[in-house]
């Protein structure tokens, strides 16, 4: 590449190597404080989860850092997990609290190759929460359940002193039973995949920023939230085996995803800017706000990753999938450089699609 | 998106590409300055270098506001969160900047009362929903960020709101320029002009760059072809030996700048007799403070702040950074001891600093290809 202005000389390419077996390094918890970027999805995250919890109960399935945790009983195969919901406001264009909190447990069932069976239910109230608004919720996380085809099946109440919480929080933990269609793991993913979107990015986070009001910005934005499970069922039917792994692209967006997929499978990513779909409303929001829509939140759309025979089929299934007619192959996994995700620009350059770093958008699941 | 997917047309860019490649004379470097960290930001995003030939080189510049505020500057701020009763507020990446003693997000973490905000304006509607505190902003930025801080000034005077005031470290783009072409080590060819800042200040301050130092600079707007284009105009300036003031972004920059703007500006501000820029260390008469008239809007005057300079890293070289001197692989720390996580400088803490830029987007992008 001698011919190009970037070419990049022996001298910078040995201390790129150089950065990338510092980062290639385990993470280590170091910060005195808890800081809202722990909290954010990306590098801070990282290293709260790989610096302090996986190694403390380190255990082969925890180590496997998929959305959900199989256990093993009398020949039936089990996924649990568990998700805590802390989003502000409580409603927003699109959903509620009550719908993530059915929504978000169930997904992580759902990508993990489990059919959702039964979820637990915890509500932290905060004192003076208008009863009103909790008895929406409720009506709301029923509601949900039943369209997820989910029974609530224990549950447990708290209440904190006004000023704690904000109105409430919700804790729910779900588990599936594994379809035996699937063979999905982080790590096996191979050069010549392709990646497939279940629809367009980015509305959750967007539909949240702006009900917040902090912009003064008015836009026809909804929340994505939905259940992923008939999509997952979809794409089990017609390449079950050849699906390498899927994952719901909530908080970090799908830049995250990918991210951390790279990592997991020591693979490079090459994603199509121009392939990704984004409905306009969300990328003129993103552009006034100057984030890029993959690394906002959805709450309803899945990255596949499917071996390259099984692709076009694979996306045809999921494309008739209701609500997923804009699902798009977006990009493919190459074998160079190993752990990194790169773009082709639309506007026919390169550039690297690293980790989340900081916290652009607090508290949006 | 109508007015924006114009200007990133890849059949365009290619147009504008070929264009460049036929007025390079082979053998000659290149050596262009985008003076402004939103271009640095672009030329990242988009991989623009990618469509560039290889004797073309682009510099980063000192254009980045958040990446030139000093070490001593954030202690101020942070020492002003912690009195009592106080609401500190900023724009978001200024929260990053290490101080001496950690960043303002450690100070939140510690417990003062730091909000992100994105206009002054979000400051003082802060100020008015909370009467019984202290709301403090801390203004930042170039001309292009000082002309809304004043406005919020004039209207919270008119309103004769009580408890807001403004912690001004606004600063003027001319002088680190001056500074910079005076710098023995560094040769350019021809700057790539802020287009943001010309929109207050207009092009014509940008006059003594032809005229004094015999360099070319063109306007530039910030999408890719914008970016892209600029470059055209200045080789060609360079092929046709001419050296003037341009204006690519004429859709938004008009020559004489914003008249109103500047009227504002001029009556809420004044020059300090010298400010210190992050790695540039002390540059006469460009940096802004409130003017006499508007003192009891200053929390300079409000709160008694440390004022204390405090050297920078050893370690840190954003200072050649900022001027184009090296490459940001080519500090010492960089994306080791220092990265966007755990920044050591302010360059590879905001996303138009170069460090940062280069770190996110740039590797890997190019050196290899993608088997």
């Amino acid at each position: 590449m001698a011919d190009r202005a970037g070419a990049v000389s022996e001298r910078e390419q040995k201390i790129l190597g150089i950065i990338e077996t510092a980062r290639g390094k385990r993470a280590k918890f170091r910060d005195s404080r808890i800081t809202m970027a722990h909290g954010a999805g990306g590098k801070a995250t990282q290293t709260l989860i790989e610096g302090l919890l996986a190694p403390a109960f380190a255990s082969d399935v925890l180590n496997e850092m998929a959305d959900a945790g199989a256990v093993q009983t009398g020949g039936v195969e089990l996924a649990m997990t568990t998700d805590s919901y802390v989003v502000k406001p409580l409603r927003f264009p699109g959903g509620s609290i009550g719908e993530l909190a059915v929504n978000g447990t169930v997904n992580d069932l759902a990508v993990s190759g489990a059919r959702p069976l039964a979820l637990s239910l915890s509500l932290i109230l905060e004192e003076g929460l208008p009863a009103d608004e909790l008895r929406a919720e409720v009506e709301a996380i029923a509601r949900t359940a039943r369209a997820a085809d989910v029974q609530i099946i224990t549950g447990d109440t708290k209440v904190v002193e006004r000023g704690h919480a904000d109105g409430m929080y919700v804790c729910t933990t779900g588990i599936g039973r594994r379809d035996p269609r699937a063979r999905l793991s982080p790590a096996a993913l191979r050069p010549g995949d392709r990646i497939l979107l279940s629809g367009s990015i980015g509305e959750h986070g967007t539909a949240i920023m702006l009900a917040r009001n902090e912009f003064e910005l008015d836009a026809d934005i909804e929340s994505d939230t939905r259940s992923l499970w008939p999509v997952v069922d979809a794409l089990l039917d017609v390449a079950g085996p050849d699906i390498r792994c899927l994952r719901d692209a909530t908080r970090g967006g799908v830049a995250s995803v990918l991210n951390e997929l790279a990592r997991a499978s020591s693979v490079a990513m090459i994603v199509r800017e121009g392939a990704v779909p984004v409905a306009p409303e969300v990328a003129g929001a993103a552009e006034i706000l100057g984030i890029d829509p993959m690394y906002v939140a959805n709450e309803g759309k899945l990255v596949a990753f499917v071996a390259p025979d099984a692709a076009d089929r694979a996306l045809d299934a999921l494309r008739r999938v209701p609500g997923c007619a804009a699902a798009a192959e977006i990009g493919e996994v190459r074998t160079e450089p190993p752990g990194m995700v790169l773009v082709e620009t639309s506007f026919g350059g390169r550039r690297v699609m690293d980790q989340l770093v900081g916290d652009p958008l607090p508290r949006i699941c | 998106m109508r007015f924006v997917d114009e200007f990133r047309d890849a059949e365009l860019g290619r147009a504008v590409a070929g264009q460049i490649l036929s007025l390079v004379e082979p053998g000659r470097h290149y050596k262009l300055m985008e003076v402004c960290g939103g271009h640095t930001h672009s030329i990242y995003k988009y991989g623009i270098d990618d469509l560039l030939p290889a004797n073309v080189e682009l510099v980063h510049g000192p254009g980045c506001p958040v990446c030139v505020i000093p070490m001593g500057r954030v202690d101020d701020g942070i020492a002003i969160a912690h009195e009592d009763g106080v609401i500190f507020t900023c724009f978001g990446d200024m929260m990053r900047v290490p101080g001496a003693n950690g960043s303002l997000l450690d100070a939140k973490a510690a417990g003062a009362d730091i909000r992100m905000v994105y206009s002054p304006l979000d400051a003082m509607r802060i100020a008015k929903q909370n009467p019984d505190r202290e709301v403090v902003f801390f203004a930042i930025g170039f001309e292009t960020t000082a002309p809304s801080t004043a406005l919020t000034l004039k209207r919270a005077r008119t309103e004769g709101l009580r408890n807001f005031s403004v912690m001004c470290s606004h600063v003027t783009i001319v002088p680190p320029l001056r500074a910079l072409l005076e710098s023995p080590d560094l040769r350019l060819d021809g700057f790539i002009g802020p287009g943001h800042v010309s929109t207050v200040v207009g092009a014509r301050p940008f006059e003594f760059i032809p005229a004094d130092y015999g360099k070319p600079i063109v306007i530039a707007g910030f999408e890719p072809l914008d970016v892209l284009q600029s470059v055209e105009m200045i080789l060609r300036q360079l092929a046709a030996g001419r050296c003037e003031v341009e204006n690519q972004y004429k859709r938004v920059v008009p020559y004489e700048g914003n008249l109103r703007a500047l009227e504002v500006m001029a009556e809420v501000f004044e020059l300090r007799p010298h400010f210190e820029w992050r790695g540039l260390g002390f540059i006469s008469h460009s940096g802004l403070k409130l003017s006499a008239d508007y003192a009891e809007l200053d929390a300079e005057v409000r709160f008694s702040i440390p004022g204390v300079r405090v050297a920078d890293p050893k370690a840190c070289q954003c200072g050649e950074v900022l001027k184009g001197v090296i490459k940001p692989w080519e500090c010492k720390v960089f994306g080791t001891a220092c990265t966007p996580e755990r920044p050591i400088g302010t360059c590879m803490v905001s996303s138009e600093g170069a460090c940062a830029a280069y770190y996110n987007y740039g590797r890997f992008a190019r050196e290899r290809e993608v088997v």
